[in-house]
């Protein structure tokens, strides 16, 4: 099978097929991460540019050692430093990029639907490393891959997001992706932080953490999001620790091999107790691992080949 | 001596009750007559065989209507011109050759302007503009409160001499309801219509498009329905408590229909518009990130088009207005969140409040109450309707003109619209401001 988009801009564009295609394909790429030299040719010659209007180590920092060891040129701009300081509109910068014929653009922006604009101006790849509360696709695909790296299917399983589902482009990316390869998404949060119709997108909702692990193989514990809260979402963390966040005790009726995830950064003791962050079931740093892995795969595919 | 026979049109006039064909003779502006011709088909007509009209010391203009409608002129409750201060949107030159073009003899203006008008210079200027454009009459909103900022009263008294017929905070909400209070007493005093802009901040708090599974689905920020609804009902009870008319603005919402309705049928002095988007769009016209489609209140639900449109048909609902907003692609050419709130009207209202009478929700005569008497009454113009002695204001219609929206052709300065492309049918193919022809279709 050919993988013959220009974009990945949402987990909605992909067909189950695509999505399987990009997991084989991160899978197979894994390994060149443990050679003692971690680089192959295969993408000599292209230029990402890594565009983060938005602050981000983890993405940031695994698009490009993905692109680097897959010999890509790159390119860092953040949006503290580059011209939209000076006040120039996100076209004209993605222009004035095009114009020097990148490859491959890789965009952060707090604007939902920032990806999908540019796409339609430039000729390289538009890849969405997270836009708004709207879409994070290569995190989903990499949770998807985590998880079927453990489990060794996707279909069937149970699993539950837990947090912040309205603020969060990860929640909806994963409820997307995993709704498609058919498992079944629960979602558990206080009512002011489920979005309206969140339903609507195939995941039921619960208000209460237990009744979503209940049964459980799989536990996404979303970031309370600090930087995008809104006044009155919830009294305090602590409340919201105790009465949301994962701990050892909530975990009580999940699957005996739960897996539990998060996509970072950890406000420890809030959404998620420390115990259970190091704990046994955790796979939050093979997560990080697998994002290489997957974006090496998801440039691979959007470069590699001719198109 | 000049005088023009508008010849063999029908005309709606619901002041008058007149409905059929009539020729209408005007004289220096005025209406001097309007006298039913015989209902005979087209065919039939004998061009200049009507002798007893044309006196020989006349010169006398024929525009032929035959086919075509002939209704009071349309008069736009909601425009923004957007001089003085942002002239590279719209000037109020650009603003009423929209206006003519869309069909419309009056408009108003709202206060949104930079400087605010809420004073009688900024008024002062907009009419001294005005007259210098094309003929259309315009009609400046003042400001509620002093540079729309919600704090203080803006000076009602000084706007009425220079010439506002109402005051609204338009584009912002009065979020303090002891100012609302005052402002509806204190422009009673002066005979000042009052138009409300519905809206509670904190409940829109960083919302960009209607609350709902399309903003969840597109990871935007949403607007609540009770954002507009629950300032309808705090002004419905002011305008109660205060004695005062109140006209509410741009209604989008099914609970705002209701409550109006209710108001209405309780006896209280309540008007209210909507705009083309509300009855012809829902939230769904932002998938894709349409900017065009972005606009305060929001498009909103299926439901809530379906309960405006009835608003409408059982007279809920007076007056459908443009809310004209123009915007230059500076604004509009941006993220989602950064882009600015607004669409242009005045060149589609017409055709889309037209596909109302196609699919049976208002009959033509409604439709010309909304677009026209209604205006006029609730802003207390002088002069309504087709009446013996009026001025000649009048709007023809072509209703079979099948035709494509392109915004290239609209004579605003703007193109912000999320109708362009679409297939409409029936527009204004004359518009006459006081005898005088303002826009005439090639």
């Amino acid at each position: 099978m050919r993988f013959d988009k220009k974009d990945l801009l949402d987990m909605e564009s992909l067909s189950v097929e695509e999505i399987e295609l990009i997991l084989d394909t991160a899978e197979s790429l894994k390994e060149i991460s443990t050679r003692a030299i971690k680089k192959v040719p295969t993408l000599r010659g292209k230029t990402v540019v890594h565009f983060f209007y938005e602050p981000s180590t983890r993405t940031r920092t695994s698009f490009e050692i993905a692109a680097k060891r897959l010999s890509a040129d790159t390119v860092s701009l953040s949006g503290s430093a580059s011209s939209i300081v000076k006040g120039e509109t996100l076209i004209d910068t993605a222009k004035n990029l095009e114009a020097m014929n990148p490859d491959a653009i890789v965009l952060r922006h707090s604007a939902a639907g920032a990806p999908q604009m540019i796409a339609r101006f430039v000729q390289a790849s538009v890849i969405n490393a997270g836009d708004g509360m709207h879409a994070h696709p290569t995190q989903a695909l990499l949770d998807m891959m985590t998880v079927r790296e453990k489990k060794g299917h996707l279909s069937g399983l149970r699993i539950a997001i837990i947090g912040d589902i309205a603020h969060s482009r990860v929640a909806r990316s994963n409820i997307v992706g995993f709704v498609k390869m058919g498992a079944r998404v629960i979602l558990a949060s206080p009512p002011t932080m489920i979005p309206k119709g969140i339903e609507t997108l195939g995941a039921p909702v619960r208000y209460h953490i237990r009744e979503a692990v209940q049964g459980a193989d799989v536990i996404i514990v979303l970031r309370i999001q600090k930087e995008r809260q809104q006044p009155f979402l919830f009294p305090s963390e602590r409340e919201y620790a105790q009465c949301y966040g994962l701990t050892a005790e909530s975990l009580v009726g999940a699957k005996d091999d739960v897996l539990i995830m998060h996509p970072g950064p950890l406000n420890r003791g809030v959404e998620i107790a420390p115990e259970v962050a190091d704990g046994p079931y955790s796979v939050i740093l093979e997560q990080v691992a697998n994002g290489v892995a997957l974006r090496m795969a998801i440039l691979y595919l959007l470069l590699g080949g001719p198109r | 001596m000049r005088s023009t026979r508008i010849k063999g049109g029908r005309v709606i006039d619901p002041e008058t009750g007149i409905d059929g064909l009539c020729d209408i003779l005007v004289e220096d502006g005025t209406i001097i007559k309007v006298e039913k011709t015989d209902a005979q088909p087209s065919g039939t007509k004998h061009a200049g065989q009507n002798p007893e009209l044309a006196t020989p010391n006349t010169e006398l203009d024929i525009i032929d209507a035959s086919g075509k409608l002939v209704v009071p002129g349309l008069i736009d409750m909601h425009t923004h011109l957007r001089e003085p201060g942002h002239e590279y949107k719209e000037t109020i030159q650009t603003g009423c050759l929209a206006a003519a073009h869309g069909g419309f003899v009056s408009i108003c203006c709202m206060p949104n302007t930079e400087p605010v008008n809420d004073n009688q210079s900024v008024t002062d200027y907009i009419l001294r503009k005005a007259n210098m454009a094309c003929g259309v009459r315009v009609y400046p909103v003042g400001a509620i409160s002093r540079g729309l900022r919600g704090q203080s009263l803006a000076e009602y008294g000084e706007m009425k001499a220079a010439g506002v017929v109402a005051v609204s905070d338009d584009g912002n909400p009065v979020m303090d309801a002891q100012l609302m209070r005052r402002a509806l007493e204190y422009a009673k005093g002066f005979g000042l219509l009052v138009i409300s802009h519905c809206e509670d901040r904190n409940l829109t708090a960083d919302g960009v498009m209607n609350e709902g599974v399309t903003a969840t689905r597109l990871g935007l920020a949403g607007i609540p329905n009770a954002s507009e609804t629950v300032m309808v009902a705090r002004d419905i009870a002011l305008s109660e408590l205060t004695g005062t008319r109140l006209h509410i603005a741009h209604v989008s919402t099914e609970g705002s229909v209701r409550l109006i309705r209710e108001a209405k049928a309780r006896g209280l002095s309540v008007t209210a518009e909507t705009a083309p988007h509300y009855f012809s769009l829902t939230e769904e016209a932002v998938i894709n990130y349409d900017t065009n489609a972005k606009v305060h209140p929001p498009l909103r639900t299926a439901k809530d088009r379906d309960a405006v449109r009835e608003g409408l048909a059982d007279g809920t609902i007076d007056v459908i207005a443009s809310d004209h907003a123009p915007h230059s692609t500076v604004e509009k050419d941006l993220e989602f969140d950064a882009a600015a709130n607004g669409l242009i009207g005045l060149e589609t209202s017409l055709p889309l409040s037209l596909k109302l009478v196609e699919t049976g929700i208002l009959n033509l005569g409604n439709l010309v109450t909304k677009m026209s008497i209604n205006p006029a009454r609730i802003l207390e113009l002088k002069h309504i309707g087709l009446k013996v002695g009026n001025p000649a204001d009048l709007t023809i219609i072509d209703l079979e003109k099948g035709f494509q929206v392109d915004a290239n052709t609209f004579r605003s300065k703007s193109r912000n619209t999320p109708f362009n492309g679409w297939q409409l049918t029936g527009r204004a193919i004359l518009t006459m401001v006081g005898g005088k022809v303002v826009f005439r279709e090639d």
